[in-house]
């Protein structure tokens, strides 16, 4: 019966996507506009799958950009956020340059990176990436590790638990959910961060370059297949975060389902 | 050895506590307290809110030092009986984790002091037993009621049998039937574990119905203003409507409401 229970769970979503695409197709049947507005969805599907195998090279490409991007980024976001919870000296320098950092049009600054590493270097885009994942990433776990009741941490030293035990028992499953709230962020802001900057450098067989060419190319239906590939990977993504997170705090989980049922 | 058994479980002499000392907002919190409770003694502190209840017991805990004076406790510094986990302690609030299930809530002193798995999980299906909640070791804590996480809460302070229990507040969430619930199974386990207790609250007959003294105290700056004995003998059902319990809750109240204790 579990699959029945996971089809009613995922149903409403299915039904509101599917019946809005059948709507798009319907309307743009008997308006037909022209492919440059906005080709209808089966054109879309067929155009990705005629040119899968530029699409999945694509997507090899910005995935790899995502991937690496995010990971780095949530590594020093972490890291700096141990740092900070740790010594308040590193939390006097570090945080106000993290929100200085924030403050940067991230995106902007692709094209410098361009001219630091190279038009067709794949490190710019990555940088970005990475630039603008650490910041939801460092602000919420350092939250999560410092945001706790006074009782729980005199609970702690009264069994005379020492500085790192305490952050290993408290402080770091306290800033779980919070980590993963800004971790589910910063997937699908790694997906628009890449393909962005990819519009102004790094590997040309990425989806950033693909969509530009067609679109230059007045290829609208092929530009939006690519662009329908990079929501597949944000999509993906943000699975993976979610099955994580439920491994990773299986309390919530248990605690939820109390609810629901 | 005999020294931990002579000495009291918990001595102040003089002590006083400053907040944000020589700061704007300097806060006279405790002033020249001085209080001695036996071995296996149920004490209450009693006063109204803000007159420094919470900050007299984290002294004793030794999770605050005090400004001026000495705080010992079973004849050590508090500091050192911390670290000697001398006591147990539990909050107003339940302050279970969230992550770790009921047995493992219970389980986390026993973890900490390098007890073994099997032992860890020994004792603490014992602690379950003690407070009536064997079926629940495996639920997490939200999944229970607040009387519940309450009694989880007593269990894990109870878990490694420290000779004293600090309580501050522990049933103050609660509805009335289960707070009389709570008090009379903390009495019980009072009665089969020998430990001294210091309970903090701020209802009276409470205070007269648990326990052996009542300390009464006044605010701004916290003082001991009142002690009064409660020789009531075994607490059962009947204690609360006899009118012995009556006189003694007046006699407390009498004592709140003298000029220097406010109220
Ligand atoms: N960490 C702190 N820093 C500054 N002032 C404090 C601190 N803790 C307590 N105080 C002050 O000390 C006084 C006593 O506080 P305490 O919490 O001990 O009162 P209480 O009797 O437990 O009150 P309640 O019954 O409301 O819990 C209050 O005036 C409070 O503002
Ligand atoms: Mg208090």
């Amino acid at each position: 019966m579990r699959f029945w229970e996971r089809l009613g769970r995922i149903s409403p979503p299915l039904v509101v996507g599917l019946g809005g695409l059948l709507l798009w197709e319907l309307v743009l049947r008997v308006v037909q506009p022209g492919g440059f507005v906005l080709p209808p969805p089966s054109e879309i599907l067929s155009s990705a799958v005629e040119n899968r195998e530029v699409i999945w090279t694509a997507v090899l490409s910005t995935g790899w950009i995502v991937i690496t991007g995010l990971i780095s980024g949530v590594v020093i976001g972490v890291l700096l956020s141990v740092a900070v919870s740790w010594y308040r000296l590193a939390d006097e320098a570090i945080t106000p340059l993290a929100v200085a950092i924030s403050a940067i049009p991230i995106i902007a600054l692709a094209p410098i990176f361009n001219a630091w590493f190279g038009l067709l270097s794949p490190r710019s885009n990555q940088l970005v990436v990475m630039l603008l994942v650490f910041f939801p990433v460092f602000i919420n776990t350092t939250r999560g590790l410092t945001d706790i009741p006074l009782d729980q941490i005199d609970l702690m030293r009264s069994y005379g638990a020492s500085r790192w035990e305490i952050t290993k028992e408290v402080r770091v499953p306290n800033a779980m959910p919070f980590f993963f709230s800004a971790l589910r962020i910063a997937a699908s802001l790694a997906v628009i961060a890449a393909i962005v900057a990819e519009y102004f450098g790094g590997r040309q067989d990425a989806l950033g370059p693909l969509i530009i060419q067609n679109a230059g190319l007045a290829r609208y239906t092929d530009a939006w297949a690519a662009v329908l590939a990079g929501s597949a990977i944000g999509i993906g993504l943000y699975a993976i975060v979610r099955a994580l997170e439920r491994f990773a705090m299986p309390w919530r989980a248990a605690v939820n389902q109390g609810i629901e049922g | 050895m005999t020294a931990t058994r002579v000495a009291p479980a918990v001595e102040m002499v003089l002590v006083s506590k400053v907040f944000n000392r020589g700061k704007p907002n300097e806060v006279l919190a405790l002033d020249d307290i001085s209080l001695s409770v036996g071995q296996r003694e149920f004490i209450t502190l009693i006063g109204p809110s803000g007159c420094g209840k919470s900050t007299l017991l984290r002294l004793m805990a030794g999770l605050l030092d005090p400004t001026v004076g000495e705080v010992t406790v079973n004849g050590k510094t508090a500091n050192q009986a911390r670290a000697d986990r001398e006591y147990g302690i539990a909050f107003q609030t339940a302050g279970l984790f969230d992550w770790r299930s009921v047995q493992q809530n219970i389980e986390l002193p026993l973890q900490l002091m390098g007890w073994s798995k099997r032992e860890r999980r020994q004792r603490a299906r014992e602690m379950l037993t003690l407070v009536k909640l064997e079926e629940f070791g495996g639920h997490y804590p939200r999944e229970l009621s607040g009387g519940m996480q309450q009694r989880v809460a007593i269990a894990r302070a109870l878990s490694f049998q420290p000779s004293i229990l600090f309580m501050d507040e522990p049933f103050g969430a609660l509805d009335e039937m289960t707070r009389e619930h709570m008090q009379t199974e903390l009495l019980r386990i009072w009665g089969e574990t020998h430990t001294t207790v210091v309970f903090v609250t701020h209802s009276i007959p409470e205070a007269v119905f648990l326990s052996e003294r009542v300390v009464v105290m006044s605010p701004r700056p916290g003082r001991l203003f009142a002690e009064l004995p409660v020789d009531l003998g075994a607490r059962d059902f009947d204690t609360r409507e006899s009118p012995e319990f009556f006189e003694r809750v007046t006699a407390v109240r009498e004592a709140l409401r003298r000029p220097d204790g406010v109220e």
